[in-house]
């Protein structure tokens, strides 16, 4: 497959974005800054960044209770999705969601979700929408291996099968659902994809910590599901570095299990290492870009401990269009 | 008597059902943990910590950790249960009544009514609920109104170690489904426990506190937040009747009705939004049967009819607190 320097060196910022992000969260939710519960993405940049590299801002994804690297993926403003994870009126939800519910309707986000297994149908409604506008545009829902067990996982690929619509069903097996591990909780012997092509639809499978596995499959994919306006399916083999969420023990790892998946599975290392040799990026380059993004973050990071706290006030806010 | 928690008594009582009766078993999400994993069954316990040591105990034919599955969770315990065991369910968290809806109001509420009498549905789900962590919309609701709501299922919610203990044994002798609410920012309370097999009957209130001016009927969570409210008032001389109603179906109509009649004065504190809620219930009881002991207009305390926000400020002033039941009080005292 040909790829372009600038569109390498995008996917490598944004799956860096991704990473720093969630890096810092961790040291700043350890120091008990941010409320709730947090769920990060490390670990699986390879997936977000590797679908939604191919996706304009008129197609559309649904995420899940570990969402910041979707959003991140999609384009939502870092700024705002850090406000948002502080609790403060100027967040991407006015500080409403946190972690769990950040959305931007705008750019074709349309959520991550507390309600595990609520988006698969979701985005076969979204996937209505795209087939009605006629515009080869596709919807999204990214599920965990522990969300492929849900009754409405099933129901929205059943459906989406009968109704014919681009619904694409993207099953990021990071091998854990909490703390129960996919050897246990998948029936289907450690396999999601076959699930979707049980329901009639053509699967995919890729490495989910290797951005041109994910990458590749998927526009072989998006080709597809753009061209026939029927659903399909990939099953992404990935990780995630942290715990559930933060804050988990983690005693079901193995011993050395997070360090061996670092030193293995890390999708931000494997890009490095082929890019230099595969292609025409250099290591400054990704150094430079590191750097920029680690600045990124950093701004976000003061901006959201400046930013405006919400008034009790708000609360009475947005509950409807109308009433 | 020994002292323990919410948590501890809740662990302690599902080992001696176990214990006591081979039917009784427990499903649920990580409710050993660790299953599939290096760590091991057992790894974990239940996220929180509330059935600890039983899947060592007790095995996995009795302990299921399930997939993240809902409707088959509670669907499973209802078919269980009508083939004659006894299945504890859990909900994580109690917004997940959204996901097996149907299996709770449609299923296991009617069994019994639709079969005739015929049918015995004895399933206990356990629904970890509330505000205070600021967990946002999804994960912190109050859902005790809704089901309390349905016909056919009995609702709990202790608010003290000794009653959790009481009501969660009483359930799992009984032969109706019983909805039980645990707060899950109370397992940590602690208190004192009767030992052995103690049984506190449903739809008899706990008088937390007697005081005579002011009756508060608080729910859950809101009994601590009454007591604080109540403590300040007595500074001022004004004394509560706190009512614990512990069980919101039955409900323990009289002794409500008993404590109006001699104080006059109704606040009504519900961490649930206000609209079709259990203030308004209890309120428009007290309308219809003690109409002319009441000296004020009741007073309602509650949520807003808003989801709950996930920002601490939004958080605070979402959930009731002792400052607005003080001044509910104090309007009581006040008016005409
Ligand atoms: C309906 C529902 N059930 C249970 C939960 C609690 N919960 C949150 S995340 C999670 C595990 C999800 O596993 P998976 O889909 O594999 O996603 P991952 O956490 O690995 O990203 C569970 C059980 C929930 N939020 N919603
Ligand atoms: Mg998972």
């Amino acid at each position: 497959m040909q790829y372009s320097k600038d569109g390498l060196l995008r996917a490598y910022r944004r799956m860096a974005t991704i990473r720093q992000f969630e890096e810092r969260l961790h040291e700043e939710i350890a120091k008990g800054e941010i409320p709730g519960f947090t769920h990060l993405y490390a670990g699986q940049e390879a997936a977000a960044v590797g679908v939604c590299e191919h996706l304009d801002s008129d197609d559309m994804i649904v995420s899940t209770h570990r969402g910041h690297g979707h959003c991140i993926a999609k384009g939502c403003d870092v700024d705002g999705m850090m406000k948002e994870i502080y609790g403060s009126r100027e967040g991407l939800c006015k500080g409403r969601g946190g972690s769990m519910h950040i959305a931007d309707t705008s750019i074709g986000m349309l959520g991550a979700n507390g309600i595990v297994g609520a988006g698969a149908p979701q985005a076969v409604g979204a996937a209505i929408a795209a087939k009605a506008a006629g515009k080869g545009k596709v919807a999204i829902a990214f599920s965990g291996d522990g969300a492929c067990n849900q009754g409405t996982t099933f129901e929205a690929m059943n459906m989406a099968a009968v109704i014919k619509v681009p619904a694409i069903f993207v099953f990021e097996n990071n091998h854990y659902s909490e703390h129960t591990g996919d050897a246990y909780a998948v029936g289907t012997a450690l396999d999601i994809a076959s699930r979707a092509e049980a329901f009639g639809m053509r699967a995919w499978r890729a490495n989910g910590c290797d951005f041109y596995s994910t990458f590749e499959a998927m526009a072989e994919l998006l080709d597809y599901v753009r061209s026939t306006n029927l659903p399909a399916a990939i099953e992404l083999d990935t990780e995630r570095f942290y715990g559930h969420f933060e804050g988990d023990p983690q005693r079901y790892r193995a011993k050395g299990e997070v360090a061996r998946l670092r030193e293995e599975r890390d999708a931000l290392k494997s890009f490095r290492a082929s890019a230099v040799t595969k292609t025409y990026l250099s290591t400054d380059e990704l150094d430079a870009l590191d750097a920029a993004v680690g600045e990124e973050i950093d701004r976000a990071v003061e901006a959201a401990r400046k930013a405006e706290r919400p008034d009790p006030s708000h609360v009475l806010e947005d509950v409807y269009a109308s009433y | 008597m020994s002292v323990m928690n919410i948590r501890e008594a809740i662990n302690q009582t599902l080992h001696d059902a176990m214990e006591r009766d081979p039917s009784v078993i427990l499903l649920g999400e990580d409710v050993a943990g660790g299953a599939g994993t290096a760590g091991g069954q057992e790894a974990i316990g239940g996220i929180w910590g509330t059935s600890t040591g039983l899947i060592g105990k007790f095995g996995p034919d009795r302990v299921i950790d399930t997939p993240i599955s809902e409707s088959a969770i509670v669907g499973a315990a209802a078919g269980a249960a009508l083939a004659g065991m006894r299945p504890v369910a859990e909900l994580m968290f109690a917004d997940f009544i959204g996901v097996c809806g149907d299996q709770l109001i449609n299923q296991i509420a009617k069994f019994r009514y639709m079969f005739g009498g015929k049918a015995r549905c004895p399933v206990v789900v356990r629904l970890i609920y509330g505000a205070g962590m600021n967990s946002a919309a999804q994960h912190s609701q109050a859902f005790y109104n809704l089901l309390t709501a349905i016909p056919g299922l009995k609702v709990a919610m202790p608010s003290t170690p000794a009653d959790a203990k009481g009501l969660l044994n009483e359930a799992l002798h009984g032969d109706d489904p019983v909805m039980f609410f645990e707060h899950k920012a109370l397992y940590g309370k602690k208190g004192e426990v009767p030992e052995g097999d103690y049984r506190v009957p449903f739809g008899h209130v706990r008088m937390a506190r007697e005081g005579g001016d002011v009756t508060i009927v608080a729910f859950g969570r809101m009994v601590s937040f009454a007591e604080k409210a109540a403590d300040k008032l007595a500074e001022d001389g004004i004394g509560c009747d706190i009512i614990d109603p512990r069980t919101t179906s039955p409900l323990d109509e009289e002794a409500i009705l008993d404590s109006v009649e001699q104080t006059g004065r109704l606040v009504v504190v519900d961490e649930c939004p206000p609209r079709c809620g259990l203030a308004a219930d209890v309120t428009a009881l007290v309308a219809q049967k003690a109409f002319t002991s009441l000296d004020a207009p009741p007073e309602c305390v509650t949520a807003p009819h808003t989801p709950v926000p996930f920002s601490p400020e939004l958080e605070r002033a979402y959930v009731p607190g002792p400052p607005a039941i003080e001044a509910a009080v104090r309007r009581t005292l006040d008016w005409g």
